[in-house]
């Protein structure tokens, strides 16, 4: 598997990162460099073998439902690049 | 009694309990070196006045005869742990300016036990590095010199400044995190001690993520019981982070017997990898002999899947780090850059706020987790995860912890594989496998390579027995007798 300049601009649309026309050719190669690195894994036999989901082996913990913070806009805002009225602001959404 | 920034920890704490020294001596002292240690680059955010007023609570804790184990110990903060109302940016332009309303546990632990913050320390841009290169503030340099030359080395990565104020005697000792080895190739790189403990000792609430189930805080210092004190402050279970396991937490310190008869040391035959400098092996020996002189029996063990646990990791990491940054939208936080709609306001903040670096780790993690990619990368590296951790899991049926070099080469040139992102990963090669498998690691300064720069070897140890880990840790600290000094030494 490996990618060309379109799937370098699909993904980068699916990441919401602006790559400039430039910095896509040079990541074509890049990206490429690196897959064909990790391809090496499709040596070993993984049949049966569980994916790992946690590496301490431990039960999940539960906590009470209850509120434990909160009702303080403030602190949540403070490092907004725009907010008002105790919201933040971004560009328009819905027409 | 010696300078106050030339005192390991231990020495230090000692002198404040005997009042040889007051804790806003301490302080200034250290301040002074913070200054003259500019040029390294290795405080990203000065904080002399909060320095100051917490060396003074210190005095008066210590007069009224309430010191907590670590009162009035001036430490130097990774960039990563987020602290209440002083800039915390993870070495990225997009977090620029941003100032935490609250503490991460880890540093809250920290100053409930006295110690006083001097500042914010350079790292690689979110912790991915190992080289410190890729910090929106530029590199770190580190304070060793080849014999004989004046070209700026790299103190390795990604808790560079940590490293690098540690070696250079404006820090007692310092807080790091370590994803990959993080901590330990610095460690190693500088000439310092760095231990990552446990998955799960240490909380990860408060502190930046990359790769959410790899990623853990640790010490690193001058000397081994340096780390084990500074441990003991930074561990314990915190309802805030769910992967935080409720154990109890040792007395480290309690742990340096300085007797390591019987212990089985475990010698993986696969880290003898092709390439590797005849000094790193031969060092690697040493480290075998001393601790076989010292009453421990060396084994040889098998870790079969070691050879695929960097392309694992070169999987698993940057999967999490995608979907971890893609907080950084502009919206909350940190930079904003203008679009027309929502979605180029997103594109444009981020294509202008991330480095080339995780853009690219962003963009490996989006593809490995997208449609019909997912099952090929991200479950094949999990799967493999669980070999390499099973690896470990056999080996310690028949030993007690495990000797390998920390990195495979001595620190290298500023701007030296920055254009192949593959021979930077080779970086962590040893330090990788015991990540995956959540185990605690630890790198101690050993020797010297040929052209006198530091070289580390790590141990690594059982989940959860990092007590075993400093024990072994501080005989090979002792054999090695490590004494050698960077070129640079702030206040010199």
């Amino acid at each position: 598997m490996s990618v060309n300049l379109d799937t370098v601009r699909h993904i980068a649309k699916l990441a919401r990162v602006r790559v400039e026309p430039a910095q896509a050719e040079a990541l074509v190669g890049e990206l490429n460099n690196i897959l064909g690195w990790v391809e090496q894994l499709g040596e070993l036999d993984t049949k049966d073998v569980p994916p790992m989901t946690s590496v301490v082996e431990r039960g999940q913990p539960l906590r009470e439902d209850r509120v434990t913070d909160g009702g303080d806009p403030e602190p949540v805002l403070r490092n907004a690049p725009d907010s008002a009225h105790g919201f933040f602001v971004v560009p328009k959404v819905v027409e | 009694m010696s300078a106050p920034t030339r005192m390991t920890l231990a020495q230090a704490r000692d002198a404040l309990a005997a009042k040889k020294i007051s804790a806003r001596e301490l302080t200034e002292a250290h301040l002074t070196a913070v200054e003259a240690a500019r040029p390294l680059n290795a405080y990203t955010v000065e904080t002399p006045e909060k320095a100051l007023a917490m060396a003074d609570a210190s005095d008066a804790r210590l007069a009224k005869g309430e010191a907590g184990p670590l009162e009035g110990i001036p430490l130097a903060i990774k960039d990563l742990f987020c602290t209440e109302g002083v800039e915390s940016t993870a070495g990225s332009h997009i977090l620029k300016d941003f100032k935490p309303a609250y503490e991460s546990t880890v540093t809250a632990n920290l100053w409930r036990d006295g110690a006083v913050m001097l500042g914010k320390v350079n790292m690689d841009e979110f912790a991915m590095g190992s080289s410190n290169m890729t910090s929106t503030y530029g590199g770190v340099v580190n304070p060793w010199r080849r014999n004989g030359s004046d070209e700026k080395l790299v103190p390795g990565g990604s808790s560079g400044g940590s490293a690098a104020a540690v070696a250079a005697r404006c820090a007692l000792g310092a807080t790091g995190t370590d994803t990959g080895g993080s901590i330990r190739q610095p460690a190693s790189f500088s000439g310092v001690v760095g231990l990552k403990p446990t998955y799960g000792r240490c909380s990860r609430w408060g502190i930046i993520a990359f790769a959410s189930s790899l990623d853990q805080a640790g010490p690193m210092a001058r000397s081994v019981r340096d780390c084990a004190i500074l441990l003991r402050s930074m561990a314990g279970f915190d309802a805030k982070d769910s992967t935080s396991v409720d154990v109890a937490v040792p007395d480290f310190e309690q742990a340096l017997t300085g007797d390591v008869r019987g212990l089985k040391v475990g010698i993986p035959k696969e880290y003898r990898v092709d390439g590797m400098p005849a000094e790193i092996d031969s060092l690697w020996q040493q480290g075998i002999d001393w601790l076989k002189a010292a009453g421990a029996e060396p084994v040889e063990i098998s870790l079969p899947h070691t050879k695929y646990a960097l392309p694992t990791y070169y999987i698993v990491a940057p999967a999490e780090a995608s979907s971890n940054l893609a907080r950084y939208d502009g919206v909350r936080y940190g930079l904003r850059v203008e679009g027309e709609t929502l979605d180029e306001m997103y594109e444009a903040t981020r294509g202008a706020g991330f480095g080339d670096e995780v853009k690219r780790r962003i963009l490996i993690g989006t593809y490995v987790l997208s449609a019909g990619y997912y099952d090929a990368y991200y479950n094949k590296a999990r799967q493999v995860r669980t070999l390499i951790a099973r690896d470990f899991k056999a080996a310690y049926e028949t030993v007690d912890v495990i000797l390998t070099p920390t990195a495979p080469s001595a620190a290298f040139a500023m701007g030296a594989n920055m254009d192949d992102p593959v021979a930077m990963y080779l970086n962590d090669v040893f330090t990788v496998p015991a990540s995956l498998a959540g185990l605690p690691g630890i790198s101690v300064p050993a020797g010297l390579s040929m052209d006198g720069l530091p070289l580390g070897l790590q141990l690594i140890g059982r989940a959860f027995d990092e007590e075993t880990l400093v024990r072994t840790a501080g005989v090979l600290e002792e054999a090695a007798a490590f004494t050698a000094e960077p070129a640079f030494i702030a206040g010199d």
